[in-house]
């Protein structure tokens, strides 16, 4: 079991509370994390990967285990404690600003 | 009696403000996707208990929402907007070829005669459509393949397709504008498109008079009288007689013309409203005043609308799809500011009354005219 935590309006739009948990088949990896998520809330469809190339939104972030792995590519393995389930994936939203907050 | 049901989009969500025939007390409801840029809600003619959304972020991007019973809730729908095959280069501000890159959903326009159809005007400028209630998306490729295409630039807020108006009378022709390309029409049903910029003339580009390149900030016709569009252009307020085929100014007496939105009145379709604004320079009401003009004959004589406006130390801007009209017998006007007031005149813009002042700044306003 994987568990993922969202950024507040992900959950919201998601319908969710709390941290995501989800089954996994094959290799963790932020690729096939964010497969299984978007498989099981499909408005999440590209809120965190761009929809045309498929690649992380800028202003997105991946964190595990205390690590930032946001430019390591969705192939990376995540660290065997969130395979297991012992900590999260963490995709948060970046500390930016812009004209509009 | 019949009853009113505003749909406003702001900076930080989007609200539903309700009221009877009479339009004095109002019930808010909201902020519905809080914290998200609403550009623009828009409910079907044909049932207007559904009603379209776009909502957008900077960290998200593009979520596409949908109601089915008046917006108390929500459905979020296919939010996939992929342009037809190669979508090759448009220009940059510094005029260099920049390839066009999917933002954002700036306008809804809901189908006259089916509740599942609904067109979207996009950033980078493309106009898509959906007929199975926002489910999926194709985009109507025929516009951005005009020639001129690769010669589009964006204005300051970006290159984005924000009007979009359905001809009543013939199914076939639609009018579309495009920042900072200009004014465009099918008659075909957006196999092909025509610029429709004749007559318009803008100082800030090399070529005043060109076929594509002017900033129209927005085109409101009478569903009575299609082939006649009144504009607000970046600088000048335009007319056309003849379906965009030929613009003439109309801006007369108006202390400014500069200003983002314009709208036709319900049952009067020579009297026209518009909210100058000082310049490109300040967007801000002429000396902190906030007034509404209005035309009683087309265009080229207005006269001021203040009851009820503030009219010392406002410096509010009015943006170009937040105004609108109601059909109650009384012609309704309604606008929201970037202040975050939604002001409303029950009697045509004789008197003016806020709704609303804090909200978000206000990015759109469409109004609904129920039945009882």
């Amino acid at each position: 079991m994987i568990r993922v935590e969202l950024p507040g309006h992900l959950r919201t739009l998601a319908g969710v509370s709390g941290e995501v948990t989800l089954e996994v088949e094959g290799q963790t990896t932020v690729r096939t994390v964010l497969d299984a998520l978007e498989e099981r809330h499909p408005m999440l469809r590209g809120t965190i990967r761009d929809q045309r190339t498929g690649e992380r939104r800028a202003f997105l972030r991946f964190f595990a285990c205390e690590e930032d792995l946001s430019h390591e590519g969705l192939d990376v393995v995540l660290p065997e404690a969130v395979a297991a389930g012992r900590e999260p994936l963490l995709v948060i939203g970046a500390v930016a600003g812009g004209q509009w907050v | 009696m019949c009853r009113v049901r505003v749909l406003v989009g702001t900076r930080k969500g989007a609200f539903v403000l309700t009221s009877d025939g009479k339009r004095e007390k109002w019930e808010v409801s909201g902020p519905h996707f809080a914290g998200w840029e609403m550009y623009h809600l828009k409910g079907s003619p044909v049932d207007p208990n559904r009603i379209y959304a776009s909502q957008t972020s900077g960290w998200f991007g593009q979520v596409m929402q949908r109601s089915d019973d008046g917006g108390k809730t929500w459905e979020p729908v296919g939010n996939n907007f992929a342009y037809d095959g190669v979508p090759g280069t448009h220009q940059w501000y510094d005029g260099t070829a920049h390839p066009w890159e999917f933002k954002r959903v700036w306008h809804l326009e809901p189908s006259l005669t089916d509740v599942d159809t609904v067109y979207a005007g996009v950033e980078d400028a493309a106009l898509f459509r959906s007929t199975d209630g926002g489910k999926s998306w194709g985009e109507i490729s025929g516009l951005r393949k005009h020639g001129s295409g690769p010669h589009w630039q964006p204005g300051a807020g970006g290159m984005c397709l924000h009007t979009i108006m359905l001809d009543p009378t013939d199914a076939q022709r639609m009018f579309i504008a495009i920042s900072s390309a200009g004014a465009f029409r099918t008659d075909d049903g957006g196999e092909t498109w025509k610029a429709i910029n004749r007559g318009l003339r803008s100082q800030h580009i090399p070529d005043p008079a060109a076929e594509v390149g002017h900033c129209v900030h927005h085109i409101a016709m009478h569903p009575e009288r299609p082939g006649v569009l009144f504009m607000q252009k970046h600088w000048d307020v335009m007319r056309s007689d003849d379906a965009g085929d030929n613009w003439h100014e109309v801006s007369g007496n108006l202390p400014t013309d500069f200003g983002f939105c314009i709208d036709v009145h319900a049952h009067e379709p020579e009297t026209i409203y518009v909210v100058p604004i000082k310049s490109d320079g300040e967007h801000f009401p002429l000396d902190g005043k906030l007034r509404v003009y209005r035309s009683r004959s087309g265009g080229n004589e207005w006269e001021p609308l203040t009851k009820g406006l503030p009219q010392k130390d406002c410096y509010v801007n009015v943006l170009r799809d937040a105004m609108a009209v109601d059909s109650l017998d009384q012609c309704g006007v309604y606008f929201g500011t970037t202040g975050g007031q939604v002001y409303c005149s029950p009697n045509a813009g004789e008197s003016w009354a806020p709704i609303v002042r804090d909200l978000p700044a206000v990015l759109s306003v469409e109004v609904q005219t129920l039945p009882a």
